[in-house]
C-alpha cells in the first residue's frame, strides 16, 4: 500500500506553493522599495518549480519492470528562486530622497495585479493538497478498520 | 482445507490496491498543478483489473528458464498513460486542476466501495470461522 507517499506528494505541493505565497508576499510589500541605482533595487522574485521523479527517491527501483520514466512521480521540489529580469520603472522624482544626479528613482518591477493573481492561484493550489491530504488520510484510516466489526 | 485469502477474498483486494495507485498518480497530477511542461498522468483502471483478473485466474505464463522474461503483473501495476488535455496552457502544463480533484474524489469513493467489499468478505470469513 503506497498511501502514504500521497502524504509525501501532498506535502511536497503544499512546501511549494507556501514558498510560492512567500515570494509573492515580498514581492508586494518591497512593489515601493525606491533606490538611487539599477543594481541595488528590489527585483520581483520568483519560484521555479519542476517535477520530482520517483526513479530520483528510489535508484533501485528503475529495473522493476515499469521503467524509471514510469513512475508515478513523487510530487514537486522548488529548483530555486530568480529574480525577473524584466526593466525597472524608473520615474523622475527629484525631491526624493533617493533620487540620484539626474533626479531619477528606480521601482521595483514588481507588477501587483499579476502578483496578486498569483497569490490566489497558490492558495488555492495550497487548499487542493489539504484536501488530498485529507481525503488520504480518511483512506487510511479506513484500511486501518480492515476486519473489525 | 487450508483457507486460500487469494480465492476468498477474489478481485477486492487487487482493486482496493489499484484504487490506492491511482489516488498517489492523481495526487501527484495535482502537487504539480502549477509545474511548467508536467504532463498529466493516469493509469488505466479496466486493464489493471484485467491483469489483476488473469492473474487470479491463473492463465498465466510458466517460466521454466531464467532467461524468460517475467510476464507477471506484480499485484496491480498498470501502465502509466498521458492524459489528452481540454486546454492546454502556454508552458506546457496539462494538468486541469478541478478535473483532477473530482477524479480524486470519485476514486476515493470508489475505493471505499472496494473496501466494504473486502470488508464484508472478511466478516463472512469470520462467521464461517465460528461457524455462526
Amino acid at each position: 500500500m503506497s498511501l502514504g507517499s500521497i502524504f509525501d506528494i501532498a506535502g511536497s505541493g503544499m512546501t511549494a506553493q507556501s514558498l510560492r505565497l512567500n515570494t509573492t508576499a515580498s514581492n508586494i510589500a518591497n512593489a515601493e522599495t525606491a533606490s538611487s541605482s539599477t543594481e541595488e533595487t528590489y527585483r520581483a522574485r520568483k519560484p521555479v518549480f519542476a517535477a520530482i521523479q520517483q526513479s530520483m527517491l528510489n535508484p533501485d527501483q528503475q529495473n522493476l519492470g515499469m521503467g524509471g520514466q514510469q513512475g508515478p512521480g513523487a510530487g514537486v521540489r522548488v529548483e530555486g528562486v530568480v529574480e525577473s529580469q524584466a526593466d525597472l520603472q524608473m520615474r523622475y522624482e527629484p525631491q526624493h530622497p533617493a533620487a540620484n544626479e539626474e533626479g531619477y528613482v528606480f521601482y521595483p518591477n514588481v507588477n501587483v495585479v499579476e502578483e496578486m493573481a498569483d497569490m490566489m492561484s497558490s492558495s488555492r493550489s495550497y487548499q487542493m493538497n489539504v484536501d488530498i491530504m485529507n481525503t488520504a488520510k480518511s483512506m487510511m484510516q479506513r484500511i486501518l478498520t480492515l476486519g473489525q466489526q | 482445507m487450508a483457507i486460500s485469502f487469494d480465492n476468498a477474498l477474489g478481485v477486492h483486494a487487487q482493486a482496493l490496491e489499484a484504487r490506492v495507485k491511482r489516488a498517489e498518480v492523481l495526487a501527484n497530477n495535482l502537487a504539480n498543478a502549477d509545474t511548467p511542461g508536467y504532463k498529466a498522468r493516469d493509469v488505466d483502471f479496466q486493464a489493471m483489473m484485467q491483469k489483476a483478473q488473469q492473474s487470479v485466474s491463473g492463465f498465466e505464463m510458466a517460466k521454466t528458464d531464467d532467461g524468460h522474461m517475467d510476464t507477471s503483473t506484480e499485484s496491480a501495476s498498470g501502465d502509466l498513460l498521458y492524459r489528452t488535455p481540454h486546454q492546454p496552457s502556454l508552458d506546457g502544463n496539462t494538468v486541469d486542476a478541478q478535473q483532477e480533484q473530482s477524479r480524486f474524489m470519485r476514486n476515493a469513493m470508489d475505493y471505499q466501495a472496494s473496501f466494504q467489499f473486502l470488508s464484508s468478505k472478511f466478516s463472512g470469513l469470520t462467521k464461517a470461522i465460528k461457524g455462526e
